[in-house]
């Protein structure tokens, strides 16, 4: 039961400075109980008084009286009630923005590595849902599990109070009753983890294949799909009845219990009435009261499981909240306002932090005079791409260094490194906005005459102005634009940036050749004498690099430029020529 | 909500019958009690009698109690069975209609929005149904029966409880009226939260190459704000809920008895019974109409969840309701074997102001290959789209083995393609499932399997993977890298055995090495195999039968690689980008 509940103190911890407003909160709850639970001794009075006034008169001013303070009384604890439900839902929606908006500036604070093991679908279930079931189990359980208390022990102080032997047998009733819930709330708890961890599941599933849904079409996979997804569902549907049964006849069977109280009280209260030991107001009281008394017991079973809940979803959230981040920089003081562009690596050495045996990068050194072209080359998997990831500081090398303007990297802040480069992205990514957002991302002064210019030079102007809005154009999902298209638009995006360095990781690959040379041009017009780092497939578009990088295995195996890195005739001369080879086993 | 309802099952209507015969019967007995109630205060209040009386009418009452809690467990058993077989009915039935939607309505919904509609919309409908089932059975009906038990009793008292209910459940209804529109909006809101932090997960790398961690994090807090503050006037509303019914019920029994106090004091005193009567007749009825508000408090619970319930069906329906515009044929054979044909096919998508193709007609036939080429935008992708009909053409015919494409049966015209998208898709799974991932006419052979992953360059990877074939892939590959995914799809669609190849730019992650090998390797071993490939590189298909040369929609060339380089002007250029002037001779 404690593991069960462990997160909870973290919760507590999180929501210190809206604790005084809770207990708050909750005292009103309890007061309402209280004031709940003075009712029925009232009503008793005035049943009484009536039954008294049966053979003579009845004491109207009495129970006017009565009545008023019972007014009184019922109003006030619906202020209370009401004040106290007010700010529970007050506190728990701001506590759960908070968190909301804690875990989405997590994001972009915790290792790049991260992403690696955790699912997407994962994180964003934990902003959403997570969030939403802690919130309602704060809001629904914790003033719900006090007032319930309040009034099961006021009621059960009164009852004895009043009638002591028919308190009793209510009692007796009540052991019973609770017994059983405690039996039914552990087998529901199983089938409710297994509730949560099936659907988890199916949704996965659903994700990836409504994302695949064109392969899935073209391979016909509709059957065995619907196989896997039956399983699926069918688990749910399992672990979903059961769990809905258990949960579900627990409040009937309070009622049930409530009932047999009432029976009990109705025949004692016959016996003891006849006997003259107790009046009849006490057995009217008494019916009240056991509805008052076997009430709280639903709530209390109901606010435990709801906090169960909240509970593991507390831990889900609290999980990434405290996940290990990227390092403190804000004691680095070395600052490059901007850089010449001379880029050293030194014996750099990598592999990611889940897999340390296999090493990605071995020993990677190069040299980079300012202004120069760096293209780096080689077969898929060579790790060209963890290279740029490493020299943003994406990740962290393992040993060796990479300096800028002989500065090490790893003595600058990671938004310093990332001021240096503009930076084009195997990956496009747009989002849902016009497009002046998507280029102006960002970024500060951008005037429309820039957005013109760099949409010239990429060759974007024509589509642009072809949207029925132009620039105030709204990307969406549905907007129908061509994987070209958005390359460009990524690459306009970093023009604008206009870094001291940049770095194009497979930035035009996706667009033809001949918008690809103009994109070139305006580059170079633009990277004159600034330092560019340049991933590519297409070996034509990185022909008049200054340095050639030819990576395999982790390793630069060939460096120099285009002419002789042919004459040495090694590795990139074959892979060069692989562009014609088609020409020999087809004609020959 | 009514809507979604219709689609219950059979099996379900009679489960929610049954759970409402059980229902009543329940009722019967939990309102019975009060009967014998009044009859032991008439005992209590008549002198002389005998302890026996007392007991056998105790016994009743257990017995009532008894039946009530067997029927109340059988009904529980029942309702949950029938709103979780309702719900695993509809999520089945979505899916299966999702999966039947083309490209087209998929973006207009959008995934992720989807995805909530599959998951979270239908649980939401589902807690509805299982908690409100027997309260919105039982309610009606307790308080028909409440009110036709007191009816008569007392015309006064019941005008007050008349009056209580009233007012309840007006006030109910301005609640409920001003919160509904809200939920809707929350609804939107999620929505909204979920895209703008996915964004930032898909985006994380730019985001930080930009430094825009803090822009991101603005763009997220402006949206959550605007929920919670929506979110706040909602549950500030329902909080006024609970202690106004809390009221109302207290209020009801007290204003019964005061009400009941003065009406006993205007009869004479002398007339015992009648006096007798009405004191029996006001603890009957603070009992009755207790029940009459508790009924309708529990509708009012409904009454509270059913608003997002609503919304959530609502967005169910909007998909059940979308029809797929792609329809199937019935035609299972072609006439002939290998070859497909464009006749004058214009394409234009929905809501654009241009057709995106125009008057396209071309035709290969079996074992040639077709090669498409052409600018950025130039309509490449969604010309061999309409071969595989993700999209259909808006005038002309796409021809499959001299048959419309529509006239086909989709098992029949997907049969004889081997697609790969312009993106790889990688499913969760072993390589060996994402390679043999469909089905086909015949079942895939281990050894077709090979030979596929051979064919597209994959084995060399796939044998260094930790497991070879057995590896497992990550969620959208992400343990792979781009060239990886690409060769991966590639043997995906050669594993389909097809009679028609298409690839759809699906070299662009492939080193020169790897392309020229794979293409070699087609050209060997699938010579009967037609091929139709977009790309960007001329090497890629300096070599097919007939490249058709695309611009804005058009073609504006068509030929084979030594014609179009000496007559078609844009062919010219993008050779002219790609090759040296001794590679171009």
């Amino acid at each position: 039961m404690k593991r069960k509940f462990s997160s909870m103190g973290k919760v507590a911890a999180y929501m210190k400075s809206s604790i005084p407003v809770i207990i708050f909160a909750l005292i009103l709850a309890g007061l309402g109980s209280v004031l709940t639970i003075i009712g029925p001794n009232q009503i008793g009075k005035i049943t009484n008084l009536m039954q008294a006034g049966l053979t003579g008169t009845i004491d109207m001013r009495a129970i006017g009286k009565t009545g008023i303070i019972l007014s009184g009384i019922y109003l006030t604890s619906a202020l209370f009630t009401f004040a106290q439900h007010f700010i529970m839902a007050t506190v728990t929606l701001e506590t759960s923005k908070r968190m909301r908006d804690d875990l989405a500036q997590k994001i972009n604070r915790v290792p790049m590595s991260y992403f690696n093991k955790t699912s997407q679908g994962d994180v964003l279930s934990r902003i959403t849902n997570d969030v939403q079931t802690l919130q309602q189990g704060l809001t629904n359980s914790l003033p719900g599990i006090i007032s319930a208390v309040t009034q099961f022990v006021g009621c059960l102080i009164l009852m004895f109070i009043t009638q002591w032997r028919l308190a009793l047998c209510v009692m007796g009733v009540t052991i019973l009753g609770m017994f059983l819930l405690v039996e039914v709330m552990g087998h529901s708890q199983r089938y409710f983890i297994a509730r949560q961890e099936n659907l988890g599941t199916l949704n996965g599933f659903i994700e990836e294949m409504y994302s695949g849904h064109e392969v899935i079409r073209i391979s016909r996979a509709g059957e065995k799909i619907i196989d896997r997804f039956q399983s699926l569902n069918l688990a749910v549907y399992n672990s979903n009845w059961k769990s809905q049964f258990l949960s579900g006849i627990m409040q009937p069977l309070m009622n049930v219990m409530g009932n047999l109280g009432y029976v009990a009280v109705c025949v004692v209260g016959a016996i003891l009435a006849i006997n003259g030991t107790i009046s009849f107001g006490v057995i009217i009281s008494f019916v009240l009261y056991v509805r008052l008394f076997t009430a709280p017991l639903t709530q209390i079973a109901q606010g435990m499981t709801n906090l169960q809940t909240a509970s593991a979803s507390a831990s889900r959230i609290f999980e990434f909240l405290e996940t290990e981040e990227l390092s403190d920089e804000s004691h680095k003081k070395a600052v490059l306002e901007t850089a010449k562009g001379e880029v050293t690596f030194d014996s750099v050495r990598f592999s990611y932090p889940d897999s340390p045996e296999k090493v990605i990068i071995q020993n990677f050194s190069a040299h980079v005079i300012p202004g120069q072209k760096v293209a780096i080359v080689g077969p898929t998997g060579a790790g060209k791409t963890t290279m740029v990831n490493l020299l943003m500081r994406f990740f962290e090398i393992n040993s060796g260094s990479i300096a800028i303007d002989g500065i090490p990297t790893s003595q600058l802040r990671r938004e310093n490194i990332h001021r240096l480069f503009a930076m084009v992205l195997q990956d496009t990514w747009l989002f849902d906005g016009t497009v002046r957002e998507n280029l102006v991302y960002n970024m500060e002064g951008i005037t429309d005459e820039d957005l013109e210019r760099v949409c010239n030079a990429c060759g974007l102007s024509h589509f642009v102005h072809s949207l029925p809005q132009g620039f105030d154009t709204e990307l969406t999902d549905s907007t129908t634009i061509s994987a070209g298209q958005k390359q460009l638009l990524t690459i306009a995006r970093a023009m604008l940036q206009n870094a001291p360095m940049l770095i194009l990781d497979e930035a035009t690959s996706s667009v033809d050749t001949r918008t690809e040379i103009l994109i070139q041009k305006a580059m170079d017009e633009l990277m004159k004498g600034k330092t560019s780092f340049v991933i590519a497939h297409r070996l034509s578009t990185i022909k008049n690099a200054d340095l050639i990088l030819v990576m395999k295995d982790g390793d630069v195996i060939e460096s120099g430029n285009h002419d002789t890195l042919m004459k040495k005739g090694g590795f990139y001369c074959d892979l060069y020529n692989s562009q014609f080879d088609q020409a020999v086993s087809a004609e020959g | 909500m009514l809507k979604l309802l219709k689609r219950m099952r059979r099996r379900e209507v009679i489960m929610c019958l049954l759970c409402g015969v059980f229902l009543l019967g329940q009722i019967y007995f939990d309102l019975k009690l009060p009967d014998y109630m009044s009859n032991l205060t008439q005992l209590i209040q008549t002198p002389g009698t005998q302890m026996s009386d007392i007991w056998m009418t105790g016994g009743m009452m257990l017995l009532c109690t008894i039946s009530s809690a067997i029927l109340c467990i059988a009904c529980g058993y029942l309702s949950a069975k029938a709103a979780s077989g309702f719900t695993y009915g509809v999520r089945e039935e979505l899916f299966h209609h999702v999966t039947d939607l083309g490209q087209q309505e998929m973006l207009g919904f959008s995934v992720p929005s989807l995805i909530t509609r599959t998951t979270n919309d239908i649980t939401q409908i589902q807690m509805v149904i299982a908690m409100g089932l027997q309260a919105l059975i039982k309610s009606p009906v307790m308080a028909v029966w409440a009110i036709f038990k007191i009816l008569g009793k007392s015309w006064e008292l019941s005008l007050v409880t008349a009056a209580f209910v009233v007012v309840l459940c007006a006030s109910v209804a301005v609640i409920v009226s001003t919160v509904l529109p809200r939920f809707r909006i929350v609804q939107k809101l999620t929505d909204k939260i979920n895209r703008i932090a996915r964004e930032n997960l898909t985006g994380i790398n730019v985001v930080h190459a930009f430094n825009a961690e803090a822009f991101q994090n603005e763009k997220f807090d402006h949206t959550n704000t605007v929920m919670k503050n929506t979110q706040l006037k909602n549950q500030r509303t329902f909080a006024a809920m609970q202690p106004l019914m809390g009221l109302g019920m207290n209020g009801l029994s007290l204003s019964i008895f005061w009400v009941g106090a003065a009406l006993l004091s205007s009869i004479p005193a002398a007339d015992l019974d009648a006096k007798l009567t009405m004191f029996s007749n006001i603890v009957v009825f603070s009992t009755y109409a207790t029940y009459v508000v508790m009924s309708f408090m529990m509708l009012v619970m409904i009454f509270m969840m059913l608003p997002a319930a609503q919304v959530s069906a609502e967005r169910i329906n909007q998909v059940m309701n979308t029809d797929p515009t792609i329809k199937e044929g019935h035609i299972e054979k072609g006439r002939e074997i290998g070859s497909v044909e464009f006749r004058d096919v214009t394409f234009r998508y929905p809501d654009a102001a241009e057709d995106d193709l125009s008057h396209i007609s071309f035709k290969v036939e079996k074992g040639q290959t077709l090669a498409v080429i052409g600018a950025t935008g130039s309509g490449k992708t969604t010309l061999v789209s309409l071969i595989a009909r993700f999209y259909d053409a808006t005038s002309g015919q796409v021809l499959v083995d001299g048959i419309d494409v529509k006239d086909y049966t989709f098992d029949a015209l997907y049969n004889k393609l081997g697609y790969v998208t312009q993106k790889a898709v990688m499913f969760s799974g072993s390589v060996e499932e994402n390679v043999g991932f469909g089905s086909s006419i015949h079942e895939t052979s281990p050894r077709e399997l090979d030979k596929a992953i051979e064919l597209a360059q994959a084995h060399s990877f796939v044998r260094n993977l930790e497991g070879g074939k057995k590896h497992m892939i990550a969620q959208s590959g992400r343990n792979l890298s781009g060239g990886q995914k690409q060769r991966l799809s590639i043997a995906r669609a050669l594993a389909r055995n097809a009679e028609i190849l298409v690839f759809d730019d699906s070299f662009s992650a492939l080193d020169y090495r790897t392309d020229s090998a794979l293409r070699a390797g087609l050209n060997e071993q699938l010579s009967g195999t037609t091929k139709i490939i977009v790309a960007q590189r001329i090497s890629s298909i300096r070599h097919a039968d007939q490249i058709l040369v695309l611009d804005e929609g058009k073609i504006v060339g068509c030929g084979t690689h030594e014609s179009l380089i000496q007559n078609c002007p844009i062919y010219q250029e993008i050779a002219k980008s790609q090759l040296s002037e001794s590679e171009l001779a």
